[in-house]
């Protein structure tokens, strides 16, 4: 087997997916647990003629990166729960302006500065609302090197087909645990690169006006191409209007283009579905505790399976719907007070006979955790 | 080639008030860009928020509208990734100094090769007249009913302090001599700065007593002065004009293509 | 591309009445007192002889509603 093995950490495993993917421009600023990607990156990144800058702050490092995705790069951010609150805003500016870049959130205790270098998953629900106005987001997740490998070349593709920003929410967990990692080859994996547009300089190039397909070709600064991109609504050249007709066109482009393709963008994988009785609904870090429950009940005979979600937006609730029709009970298993949770309720049938087994006090999530609610609902008691 | 051949003439008359100085200074941009003779295709424009913002809709560049305060954050990202693009950030002086400050002195540290053109209206006039970081003492606004009590920087010696390698002031009324001082900035291999007085008649001179473009114009005229000048001594309330600064220091994106150089030679 | 006049035809002001906001700067900073405001508050050349081709009044214009042809 000559492939090529790598004991790496999960921030390593995503500075190695990034690379793969073709990042060409990093804007960061330090932040716990995120820092080593920012540093690994700032000795990688010129190795291949790439940029990387250390910027004053989180706003400015998002702002940066939009404005190098424009020049034609690949570009990416990383940062944790108190920095992706500052991004917030721009991020709604490369949501409006159409503008692909991949912003990493390594979650750790919150609110606030919480605790830092410990784990938690509570900043779900921010990576789908924390910038104003309505929109649609694209977040992935993963649960260990081989899948953050993979889900980071993926949110780089996601990214450029659909001309977006795309979350990547990964947590302490994940992002400090060493585990192996086998590199695939150049090719083996396929990368989706910048789309440009054929028109010829001098011809109407419009920004903003999606082909049949539905996806957008670019125009690099610096091309031939002279146009405008701006926060404000704007047409298909994309200069501003609040024209009814324009604002009301645009949302819905900006909104259905993802939503419109959750099945395209799902990505989930899933154990011991297919006679299960109880479900276990996990991701990230929890997913790996989750796991090893279903595997130690299985032994047991008990007939209880997990569904580990990579993409949290667009919600897969068709497939949650599915996945959990035919089961007594769904439990899901989060670091957080219930965020995924809601959703679950939202997409089943039956609400009632969802649960939740979560962990908030800052320790990775225990089997223990997870079997004193299976027992219950079991009705062993704990 | 015309001015006209510079700007998108269908969005022509613009947005700016009757006799704001914006547009003075986006036609003295026009012209020294001309004179220089550089490509449109070459020239990125990154702005803000805010009535000097809306610069970027009128000029036949690449244009990049920003969120207030950050355009010199996305202008960075633009020149760091393509340094041979000539990269131009108008911004307003809430813009620059309030919310943006931070990306002004941390651009001014790096020395990059971007120019800043303070659009300098002292007051925030989109939003309709609020006082700005540049707003001077004693001055009145919607927000400072009672007359400001904020000291206003000092926007020479803050570019320098951060180090910006060209610093330069100049007013709408001296339109002759702020052409040639855009030429020089944006010439310039490094982060400059260009402190524009712009009137701003609707807001900041009906609050005070300044009635209109012209008596804000006569104004400028009447109260700056060369940088040296011995008025200075007399009245320390004039202000200076002309450029301060005109140094040569390492180019931020220069730098790092040295720092490729050894990455890449490295195993 | 230098533009050979024949003979030393001096170039005046022409006013885009469209664009002009009526500010009045033009009239105020001409040197030579050429222009005037017109009764619908636009800027207009009153006196031909008088303008001696500066061009203040296309460089002062925050309207670009001026230009020396």
């Amino acid at each position: 087997m000559k492939k090529n093995l790598l004991f790496v950490q999960g921030n390593e495993a995503c500075v190695e997916a990034a690379l793969y993917a073709g990042l060409e421009f990093f804007a960061g600023y330090p932040i716990t647990p995120s820092t080593e990607i920012a540093e690994l990156l700032s000795y990688r990144l010129p190795k291949k003629g790439g940029k990387f800058i250390q910027m004053e702050d989180e706003i400015s490092s998002m702002c940066a990166i939009i404005g190098a995705s424009l020049t034609g790069k690949k570009v990416m951010t990383a940062t944790s729960g108190p920095g992706f609150s500052l991004k917030q805003e721009a991020i709604g500016f490369a949501v409006m302006t159409e503008t692909p870049c991949v912003i990493v959130n390594v979650q750790r205790g919150g609110p606030s500065t919480g605790l830092p270098t410990s784990v938690s998953q509570g900043d779900i629900m921010q990576a789908r609302w924390g910038t104003h106005g309505e929109h649609a987001i694209i977040t992935l997740t993963a649960s260990n090197n081989q899948d953050v490998f993979a889900m980071t070349v993926e949110a780089f593709n996601l990214s450029e087909t659909f001309r977006s920003p795309v979350i990547l929410l990964f947590d302490e967990v994940v992002a400090h645990t060493r585990e192996r990692l086998i590199m695939p080859e150049p090719g083996e994996i396929s990368v989706v690169k910048r789309l440009r547009t054929s028109v010829k300089e001098g011809t109407d190039y419009h920004p903003y006006l999606p082909r049949e397909d539905g996806r957008l070709p670019m125009s690099d600064f610096g091309g031939v191409h002279r146009y405008n991109v701006t926060g404000l609504m704007h047409d298909m050249w994309g200069f501003p209007s609040d024209n009814p007709k324009i604002v009301y066109g645009l949302m819905h482009h900006l909104v259905d283009k993802i939503e419109g393709h959750t099945k395209e963008i799902t990505r989930i994988k899933e154990f011991f579905i297919e006679d299960a009785e109880y479900l276990l609904i996990s991701y990230g870090s929890s997913a790996r505790t989750a796991l090893h429950v279903v595997e130690n009940r299985r032994a047991r005979g008990e007939k209880v399976g997990l569904l580990e979600i990579q993409t949290l937006w667009p919600f897969p609730a068709d497939t949650v719907r599915k996945r959990c029709a035919s089961v007594n009970c769904v439990i899901v298993v989060e670091m957080n007070m219930g965020q995924i949770l809601h959703e679950v309720k939202k997409a089943v049938d039956d609400p009632d006979k969802v649960f939740l087994a979560n962990q908030i006090n800052g320790s990775f999530i225990t089997p223990t955790d997870i079997l004193n609610i299976l027992r219950i609902i079991q009705g062993k008691g704990s | 080639m015309p001015v006209r051949d510079y700007i998108r003439e269908r969005f022509f008359p613009h947005i700016w008030c009757p006799g704001c100085g914006h547009g003075t200074v986006m036609g003295s941009m026009i012209r020294a860009i001309e004179n220089l003779g550089i490509k449109k295709s070459d020239i990125v424009v990154v702005s803000g928020i805010g009535c000097s913002s809306r610069i970027c809709g009128y000029l036949d560049f690449h244009t990049l509208h920003t969120i207030h305060g950050r355009a010199l954050a996305f202008a960075t990202g633009v020149k760091l990734s393509r340094p041979e693009l000539t990269l131009i950030a108008p911004m307003g002086d809430g813009d620059a100094f309030a919310i943006g400050g931070n990306h002004l002195i941390h651009a001014a540290r790096r020395n990059i090769d971007i120019t800043a053109i303070i659009m300098n209206n002292s007051i925030y006039g989109m939003t309709g007249g609020q006082y700005s970081p540049l707003t001077g003492y004693g001055d009145f606004a919607t927000t400072a009913p009672y007359g400001n009590i904020d000291r206003s920087f000092d926007v020479v010696k803050l570019a320098m302090g951060a180090g910006a390698s060209f610093v330069a002031r100049t007013t709408t009324y001296h339109v002759r001599s702020m052409i040639k001082i855009l030429e020089k900035a944006i010439t310039h291999k490094g982060f400059s700065v260009v402190d524009i007085l712009s009137q701003c008649p609707t807001y900041f001179g009906r609050k005070n007593k300044l009635e209109s473009a012209v008596d804000m114009l006569k104004y400028y005229k009447t109260h700056t002065i060369p940088i040296g000048s011995k008025e200075k001594e007399k009245n320390p309330d004039l202000i200076e004009r002309g450029i301060f600064v005109q140094e040569k220091y390492p180019e931020y994106c220069a730098e790092y293509d040295k720092i490729i150089e050894k990455a890449s030679k490295e195993r | 591309m230098i533009n050979i006049m024949t003979r030393k035809e001096k170039k005046i002001p022409v006013l885009n009445r469209e664009w002009c906001k009526g500010c009045g700067i033009c009239v105020e900073f001409c040197p030579k007192d050429a222009l005037v405001m017109d009764e619908m508050e636009k800027a207009q050349i009153a006196y031909k002889e008088k303008c001696d081709g500066c061009g203040m009044c296309e460089l002062l214009c925050p309207d670009l509603a001026i230009e020396l042809k």
